[in-house]
């Protein structure tokens, strides 16, 4: 018997206030198209409810998209929040629009990587591919 | 009889091009793709000839300021005046935007256009926990009266027009404006501006919404009824196919969908018993430049053809203001680039070119650095700029509607046309703009544009000059703009004093009489104005309505 895989299972969420959903839905797609199993949070979700929902659904890595400017308060607020909660292997991603100078402040918060604007939707799939197998 | 032999004519003289010069020139040197599209992925032909173009001229066109007005609304265009040029600003607290406001007037922008954070879009005032982390970050923070003196202070609000992106609270910041020229003694029938108020959009691409689409709709048409009779002047909605492209849709589905949203505002109007006749006239649009030239021209040449037909042949409208289709465009944000951000300047310049080729009433064009930040100084200036070159250096000033009678533009135009209808008939099917919301059917649609837009990017079917080619290694510096913890603290200080000094009875029984009229079908304008007088807050207003209309859960689709 070959054991059939277990998918990638991603978790793309849009913390805070923040409107813009054209980048979250786009990269949700193309992970799915690739393979993965995506569950998108939807808009308005708190550090709080993203971190709920990523544990209840098991994920391996969660992409949290912010275009709106709070990224320096909401993105580290969730990877905090997986320590607490005893999830902290869980892979925490960040994009939007994000100034240069908070990318090096994110990482050292515990933000894996940092997409920003034109970012290849290859590259986004295949650091996807690998935090899923290191999981 | 004429008309048909110079058809023929033209055809036959058509097919002999194809058949000697055209294939011996193709024979030669093919053609560098299999097909060309626009932006939106719409086919174009290699050679637009006056056979493409059907109907009469005088029936598709008009003259300008004349039915159907596809030339332009004025007889003169800019030969009369230029269109305004208003840059979209907000930051940090009133006191930051208030003095980039002054910036900008002094370098010669002639109309405000304020950007709200995101807690005020959401109706949330600056010290709540919703707002966490998000104060001034991507628009000026006003959660009272007071932010909202302080914003305008030293401007001259009766004689420089007024637009505020807002929406699900739009009612209850138009009142802090029309409360804060009341103090000023400027009386309400000088006040010039507009309130986006456009609901729908926002549901189906904006996302800034707080309550159900019924509700909702409810207060927009208490403005438009509050605004007619008090606030003349006044454009109490700007109709927004702006968002709607940012978010990934196309040309035809922008044109469309803000169309359809368009004349569902007039029935809502109608049926609360209101003359098409009054309010017509003050509701205006709000489109996007993108990068395809023709295409977007085309597209307002379209929406104003469609919007006058409309208007008078379906909604009856005998006065010729409410036929002609006012609107003011912002340049693509979603055509930023990151890499190479100084080459955004010139894609700027292109889509400002489309909308003054257009015909646009008024015009923000984006800074460079905004796939970074909302703009510093020196990249709005040049935005800025960059309409001043256009108005007063490139000639394209000088003449009405320089691009009509292009066969290529005129065809373009019918195709955006007829695609519009059909869209129009889907959405009927549907049951019209609120259960096709409900159905999640405009956001499924932007979505499948979005990832479409997006595939051809990625199999480099579509090139982003400095993206996917022309790339380079280059690490670019841009100032940064940060908001200052001062302006925070000092903005959450100014809440904490109002929320101690002000007359608790006055403020309690506004906001009593607030939540009979939300619960009524009163109209809530003069109640959210006392609401106001009584220095309610945005959120304590908005908390009030929420407590009667209740919350929206949209579709959740990708």
């Amino acid at each position: 018997m070959v054991p059939i895989p277990r998918k990638i299972r991603v978790l793309i969420a849009k913390p805070g206030l923040d409107g813009h959903d054209r980048g979250a839905k786009v990269v949700a797609r193309a992970l799915r198209d690739a393979g993965m199993e995506v569950i998108y949070t939807g808009l308005r979700q708190m550090p709080e409810d993203i971190v709920e929902a990523a544990i209840q659904e098991d994920v391996d890595a969660i992409g949290l998209s912010s275009l709106s400017g709070a990224h320096m308060t909401l993105f580290p607020e969730v990877v905090r929040l997986l320590k607490k909660r005893g999830s902290g292997e869980i892979v925490v991603v960040g994009g939007g629009i994000i100034p240069a100078d908070d990318i090096p402040k994110l990482k050292r918060a515990g933000i894996k990587a940092v997409f920003g604007p034109g970012t290849p939707l290859g590259e986004i799939v295949s650091f996807f591919k690998k935090a899923g197998k290191g999981a | 009889m004429r008309d048909e032999d110079g058809r023929k004519v033209l055809e036959e003289e058509l097919k002999r091009w194809q058949e000697t010069t055209l294939r011996e020139a193709l024979e030669a040197l093919p053609e560098r793709r299999k097909e060309f599209i626009t932006t939106s992925g719409r086919p174009v032909k290699r050679l637009y000839t006056p056979l493409d173009v059907a109907g009469k001229p005088d029936e598709r066109l008009g003259n300008p300021g004349g039915f159907p007005f596809t030339r332009g609304i004025h007889p003169t265009m800019y030969r009369g005046r230029l269109w305004t040029m208003r840059m979209f600003a907000g930051f940090g607290s009133a006191e930051d935007t208030n003095r980039r406001f002054k910036y900008l007037i002094a370098h010669g922008e002639t109309g405000l256009s304020v950007a709200f954070d995101m807690p005020t879009l959401y109706g949330y005032d600056t010290d709540e926990p919703e707002a966490k982390g998000e104060f001034g970050t991507c628009g000026v923070a006003v959660s009272s009266l007071e932010d909202m003196r302080i914003l305008f202070s030293g401007i001259d609000v009766g004689g420089v027009s007024t637009s505020m992106t807002i929406n699900s609270p739009a009612s209850i910041i138009w009142a802090m404006y029309l409360v804060m020229a009341e103090g000023r003694g400027v009386p309400w029938t000088r006040l010039r501006g507009t309130i986006q108020n456009d609901i729908l959009k926002e549901y189906q691409a904006q996302k800034e919404w707080i309550y159900p689409p019924e509700p909702s709709m409810r207060l927009v048409v208490d403005t438009f009824e509050f605004g007619s009779k008090h606030v003349p002047e006044w454009n109490t909605i700007s109709i927004s196919g702006y968002h709607i492209r940012e978010a990934g849709a196309t040309a035809a589905q922008e044109l469309a969908f803000t169309l359809a949203n368009g004349m569902e505002y007039v029935r809502w109007g109608v049926d609360r018993g209101l003359k098409v006749d009054d309010f017509a006239p003050r509701l205006s649009f709000f489109f996007n430049a993108h990068n395809d030239l023709f295409e977007e021209l085309a597209k307002y040449r379209a929406a104003r053809r469609i919007w006058a037909r409309e208007m008078r042949d379906t909604f009856g409208a005998k006065d010729p203001r409410a036929w002609r289709l006012r609107f003011h465009t912002q340049t693509a944000g979603v055509s930023l680039t990151a890499q190479q951000p100084e080459i955004n300047i010139v894609r700027t310049t292109i889509q400002a070119l489309a909308a003054v080729l257009g015909g646009t009433q008024s015009l923000h064009t984006n800074a460079f650095d905004e796939a970074y930040q909302v703009p510093n100084e020196k990249a709005a200036r040049i935005a800025l700029r960059t309409q001043q070159i256009l108005a007063h250096e490139s000639g394209v000033a000088n003449t009405v509607d320089p691009l009509g009678g292009s066969h290529f533009l005129e065809a373009l135009t019918d195709e955006l046309e007829a695609e519009a209808y059909r869209y129009f008939d889907r959405i009927s099917e549907l049951g019209g703009v609120i259960p096709a919301i409900r159905k999640g059917f405009f956001q499924q649609e932007i979505a499948n544009s979005a990832y479409r837009y997006q595939r051809e990017v990625e199999d480099k079917e579509r090139i982003v000059v400095g993206v996917n080619d022309f790339v380079v290694d280059e690490q670019t510096e841009i100032e940064p703009l940060r908001v200052s913890e001062a302006s925070f603290k000092a903005q959450v200080e100014r809440l904490r004093k109002l929320r101690g000094t002000r007359d608790a009875k006055k403020h309690e029984r506004a906001l009593e009489r607030l939540f009979k009229a939300c619960e009524s079908d009163e109209n809530t304008m003069p109640l959210i104005l006392d609401a106001v007088r009584a220095k309610a807050t945005l959120g304590e207003i908005c908390d009030v309505m929420r407590q009667v209309f209740g919350p929206w859960e949209e579709p959740l689709l990708y």
